[in-house]
């Protein structure tokens, strides 16, 4: 194939592409190709912000960056999750996306689906932290 | 999800509460001996306090600022450690000497005896080495770097941190980056037979223009309401100035003694190990620390000579608390309103010039 027909050929393409979209022959649902993204970051063993909304139903990824030079944790849950952690002992979390360390100077990315309209707390459950203020809500609407 | 309920949690919260007593600014943290635990504890099995500061000398002398302080070995396994900010680089960090604190302790409270609120339980980037030593079972490290380097440098060696540990070792870093690791090796201390209570008295030697205390890091790893309980002593040629002053009501810092230094003092200090340096007439003060450690944000910055303005900014204070500073933005504000005056008279005197040179109003 020449470059010519090349060319014709992808101009012709696209036309059809966007025939199809302007018919509405192929919908595009941009949450569906693009999660939403939140960005927290971590200063002085606090989260910033201490309270988002995201959609429900759908996945959010969270773009954790740690400033601090101490490790933290971000734990999104219910109370019950939240009193079990208070009492854990495990070293690491990383196998759960609602349960996840950051490294100290760091940055961790985790998706998130919150299937109902429910407010969650997100919490750092390192001794000491969450006593200091490092927590923060999730409003899923 | 392997949680469970081990006590371990709370040992944690008290192992990285400072050994207080400071008056050398030193705060206990804890060392991890093995793999931290993220969700719990992390202190080692015995979680039993192991290290007490006692309290400390700060002595000025021939432009040289004389840390003296002690950590006091209070039985248990693992390492644990502190992190002192320092005002400058230590040309000398050696063993101190063996009475001086006590003999301190003797001559301001005859007594001799130390509150038992000063004994608390130490329950237990790359920043730049400048200095290692090792004195008795104490790794002593100097480092220089900001507050991420220093924390990072904290963590890669064990050191576990509480919350507040970014912000406070900001407040230091930015004003100097300066800082002393200490290892307590208590496994070492029991293979050196050292006794429950044996202190190890640290001498550190730092040039520097004048004097100063780090109070600020007394509160690490406190809640607010904690108390910070600790003394510090001071002996200068002169009476020295402290900011904040002392005498203030309501700063959380008493003035406990404030008088020529005996020549029996300054004999027995002189005569211990490593203090030839005291001189033969000086200034002893004692300054007692009682706050909420919410309140605890500053430093105490000293004019050694008795006649300058001790530091806002070693004070850690905002400089509109400094004298010069205010004096400096009421200045601006004087500069101000004349430049608007002036603008003002300016304009008038041209708009009354305009209207002398207008034409008179045809109509």
């Amino acid at each position: 194939m020449t470059p010519g027909r090349l060319a014709d050929g992808l101009t012709a393409a696209a036309f059809v592409v966007v025939f199809a979209l302007g018919m509405g022959l192929i919908a595009v649902d941009p949450l569906a190709t693009a999660p939403v993204r939140i960005d927290i970051r971590i200063r002085y063993s606090h989260f910033d912000p201490a309270a988002v909304t995201v959609p429900h139903g759908q996945p959010v990824t969270f773009v954790l960056h740690n400033n601090d030079p101490i490790a933290h944790e971000w734990m999104v849950g219910d109370d019950a999750l939240h009193v079990a952690h208070r009492t854990g002992t495990e070293p690491f979390h990383a196998s759960r996306p609602t349960e996840v360390s950051i490294p100290a100077l760091s940055t961790v990315e985790t998706t998130v689906t919150f299937d109902d309209p429910v407010a969650w707390r997100y919490v750092c459950h390192l001794p000491g932290h969450e006593a200091y203020g490092m927590v923060g809500v999730v409003n899923a609407r | 999800m392997g949680h469970n309920n081990s006590p371990s949690r709370s040992r944690s919260s008290r192992f990285i509460r400072p050994f207080g007593a400071l008056a050398g600014a030193l705060v206990a943290l804890a060392l991890a001996a093995g793999p931290a635990f993220a969700c719990g504890g992390l202190i080692g099995p015995n979680g039993a306090v192991n290290l007490v500061n006692t309290t400390t000398l700060a002595g000025y002398h021939d432009g040289v600022e004389h840390y003296v302080t002690s950590f006091e070995f209070a039985g248990g396994g693992g390492q644990f450690g502190s992190l002192v900010p320092l005002p400058g680089v230590p040309s000398e960090v050696v063993r101190g000497g063996d009475w001086t604190l006590q003999r301190l302790v003797r001559e301001t409270d005859p007594r001799g005896e130390l509150d038992s609120a000063f004994r608390l339980e130490a329950v237990p980037a790359a920043a730049q080495v400048l200095l290692e030593v090792r004195i008795d079972a104490l790794d002593i490290t100097v480092l220089r770097g900001g507050a991420n380097e220093v924390g990072q440098w904290a963590t890669d060696h064990g050191f576990r941190l509480p919350p507040d540990a970014p912000e406070v070792l900001d407040f230091y870093a930015t004003r100097s980056p300066i800082f002393l690791a200490a290892v307590f090796d208590a496994d070492a201390a029991n293979e050196r037979g050292q006794a429950l209570g044996e202190g190890t008295p640290v001498h550190i030697t730092i040039p520097t223009d004048n004097p100063w205390v780090p109070l600020r890091i007394l509160g690490l790893g406190k809640s607010a309401a904690e108390r910070v309980e600790a003394d510090v002593y001071l002996l200068t040629d002169n009476p020295p100035r402290m900011l904040p002053n002392p005498s203030s009501a309501g700063n959380g810092l008493f003035l406990k003694h404030y008088a020529p230094a005996s020549a029996e003092l300054l004999a027995d200090l002189r005569a211990d190990a490593g203090m030839g340096w005291v001189p033969e007439s000086g200034w002893l003060t004692k300054v007692a620390i009682d706050a909420a450690a919410a309140d605890m944000t500053f430093d105490l910055a000293i004019d050694a000579s008795g006649r300058g303005e001790p530091s806002a900014v070693r004070a850690g204070l905002p400089p509109v608390v400094d004298g010069i500073a205010r004096a400096s933005s009421n200045l601006d504000w004087l500069v101000a309103a004349a430049v608007v005056l002036g603008v003002g008279v300016w304009f008038s005197a041209l708009t009354l010039g305009r209207r002398r040179l207008a034409p008179p109003n045809a109509a």
